[in-house]
């Protein structure tokens, strides 16, 4: 069973005047089938947690140990570490011109697969998939993000997410921008992942209302570079109901 | 790469009513290199040229020793004949543009011409080989078709030379010629000249100008149409690599009603000191009207270290025309972009072929010959692997 370990990870960026300590400390584990809500305020550092995840090289990890089943996750390349099972969902997806996204798709799954999958079964895998996030057959034809609207991007990254199965899902504010409907659709992809039991999910967000689509087992408030506090889903309702004021103030001493 | 490309410098042109004609050159064309100065790199038609990697092509210091071997072969039917500097035929596409198109001109030795007799449909290529063995050179080809004649020229340029060569295209009415011209030289080959296609009334010319190879290449390709109704594609590729300075100069000569021309020319670059230089230069003229033209020139810069020069140009005399465009792009190959894929399990160099073979995609298919496409899409991936590893 996959276990995604985070232990004392602080996270530095370069800004003007020297580099600025983003993340101060984080420890979380998230095994295979569990949902993990990471909640918190702007700036509280939730974005920084998942692209470090993910080894984007704007960060600079300064302290602390990421580990994938034992293996270290900060010593591999970001290409390794997505065939090694984690999967980042971003909230600001790139358009990448001239790439199409039938494309891309296939080059992605034969490199996580680590085998070019067989093309018929492929291709009906991939339709499948699409209908379900009432995505328009054409999109596959399109140039990846491009020119997509937020709501397609979103829902093109989940595509990517049912296709590649990751063990570990870290889904980075993949609910901002969605109407209620979109909302609706990406929740139920996310869930339709879920329910394999196969996935760690990390679902970063900075309201409560993907959680009444998507139940997560653990809560945890971000606040300051750090888990502020834990608990379980109950946690989400009195945020609802108190907002990340507390956390804030609280955090900012600590 | 569709319309669209990665975020980046636009570099649209201007638009020019009433320049004198052919502003872009500092002398009046000629056939004689005696009339042009030698270029000392500051004039409008030199300033992106490194006169001192010409080997002389410039200024009169170059001497031919026969270093080049030109062979074609052309399926039955054919006239293909070699000839002196007296043929009547030559020189009737049009003059030299500059000094070395010029020196070239006037020290070519021996002609190639090919002949398509009239009506004659082509079903397989002409090919024409010009390989450097080291040598210099001043060349000279005309290839020429008969009303409603139809061609494929492949013209392959390969190994080492230092060679000043002029090509005539002249298109008898209602003739459709495609030419493809593959600079794939060594590294260490210098090749100038010019391009010159005289299309016929109602005839078409299509040109595939290819540029992978050489250390410097700078080509002309020029349209003038002799009658109404003719129509012009030109399409170009160049992968510009490690202190590769490769131009590509068009020059399409609106000067009579009811004709068309579209142009869309590709590079990437990446390395060091990989310098590409586009000029699109396109003039209507007053008496062109019905002109429908469109220019497009995209890069895309893989690597810091690479320089673009990209310069369409519009000069419209009069307004009676069906449409005039032009776009020119510069994109870079972004560090978010090369995240994005690798972030999808795809290796880096893996990224970067995947974002090149679609910025090249669509121009290859319109190119409408499978085996030259087939051939691109190789030539592209090995580019790749060379400088990428």
């Amino acid at each position: 069973m996959a276990t995604l370990e985070i232990h004392d990870l602080h996270v530095s960026v370069e800004a003007e005047g020297g580099p600025r300590e983003i993340l101060r400390g984080v420890d979380l584990t998230v095994k295979q089938g569990e949902t993990h809500a990471i909640m918190g305020p702007n700036g509280s550092g939730k974005s920084t947690l998942a692209y470090s995840l993910a080894g984007h090289p704007k960060y600079t990890i300064t302290g602390g140990t990421v580990t994938l089943d034992g293996e270290n996750v900060l010593e591999m390349s970001v290409d390794e570490r997505a065939r090694a099972g984690v999967f980042l969902a971003m909230q600001y997806p790139v358009e990448v011109p001239g790439v199409s996204v039938s494309n891309f798709l296939r080059t992605s799954a034969t490199a996580i697969r680590g085998e070019a999958p067989k093309l018929r079964t492929w291709v009906k895998e991939v339709k499948e998939a699409m209908e379900r996030l009432q995505i328009d057959p054409s999109f596959a034809e399109r140039n990846v993000n491009e020119g997509f609207s937020g709501g397609e991007k979103k829902r093109h990254e989940i595509l990517q997410l049912e296709l590649l199965k990751p063990a570990i899902a870290i889904l980075d504010e993949t609910d901002s921008g969605l109407d209620v409907d979109a909302l609706r659709v990406v929740s139920e992809g996310v869930n339709r992942v879920r329910e394999s039991g196969q996935v760690g999910t990390l679902l970063i967000t900075h309201y409560t209302r993907i959680l009444r689509y998507i139940k997560p087992d653990h809560v945890h408030v971000f606040a300051a570079g750090r888990i502020a506090e834990s608990g379980g889903p109950e946690l989400a309702n009195k945020l609802e109901e108190e907002g990340y004021e507390a956390y804030v103030k609280g955090g900012a001493s600590t | 790469m569709a319309e669209t490309i990665p975020a980046g410098s636009t570099t649209d042109g201007v638009i020019q009513v009433g320049q004198p004609t052919d502003a872009r050159v500092s002398a009046p064309a000629s056939y004689d290199v005696a009339d042009f100065p030698v270029p000392h790199g500051r004039e409008e038609d030199w300033r992106f040229t490194p006169l001192e990697r010409l080997r002389g092509l410039h200024d009169g210091t170059a001497v031919a020793d026969g270093g080049v071997r030109v062979e074609v072969s052309a399926p039955e039917g054919v006239t293909v004949e070699t000839v002196g500097r007296d043929d009547a035929r030559l020189g009737k596409a049009g003059k030299p543009v500059d000094r070395v198109a010029a020196q070239a001109y006037s020290s070519f030795e021996k002609a190639s011409v090919v002949s398509v007799p009239k009506e004659m449909v082509l079903t397989e290529p002409v090919r024409i080989s010009v390989h450097g063995e080291g040598g210099t050179a001043f060349g000279h080809q005309l290839i020429e078709l008969g009303a409603f004649a139809e061609a494929v020229v492949v013209i392959d340029h390969t190994g080492d030379a230092t060679l000043a060569a002029n090509v005539e295209y002249v298109i008898g009415d209602g003739a459709k010629l495609t030419v493809v011209s593959v600079q794939d030289w060594d590294d260490t080959a210098v090749h100038a000249g010019q391009h010159t296609a005289l299309v016929g009334r109602d005839a078409s010319f299509k040109s595939v100008v290819v540029t992978f190879g050489g250390d410097l290449v700078r080509l002309h390709p020029r349209v003038v149409y002799g009658a109404p109704g003719g129509e012009a594609e030109l399409y170009g590729l160049y992968f510009t690599d490690n202190g590769q300075h490769q131009e590509h100069r068009l020059f399409i000569d609106h000067d009579t009603p009811h004709c068309r021309s579209n142009v869309a020319y590709k590079g990437a670059l990446q390395g060091k000191d990989a310098h590409a230089v586009w000029i699109g230069d396109v003039l209507i003229r007053a008496e062109a009207e019905g002109t429908d033209t469109y220019e497009l020139n995209r890069n895309l810069v893989l690597t810091d270290g690479a320089r673009v020069d990209s310069v369409p140009n519009l000069e419209i005399e009069t307004g009676e025309i069906v449409g005039a465009g032009h776009a020119s792009a510069t994109g870079r190959f972004e560090d978010e972009q090369l995240f994005y894929l690798m972030a999808r399990g795809i290796p880096a160099d893996e990224a970067r072929r995947l974002v090149v073979r679609g910025f090249f995609a669509e121009l290859v298919q319109q190119i409408g010959i499978p085996e030259l496409e087939e051939r691109l899409i190789d030539k592209i991936e090995a580019e790749l692997e060379a400088s990428v590893g």
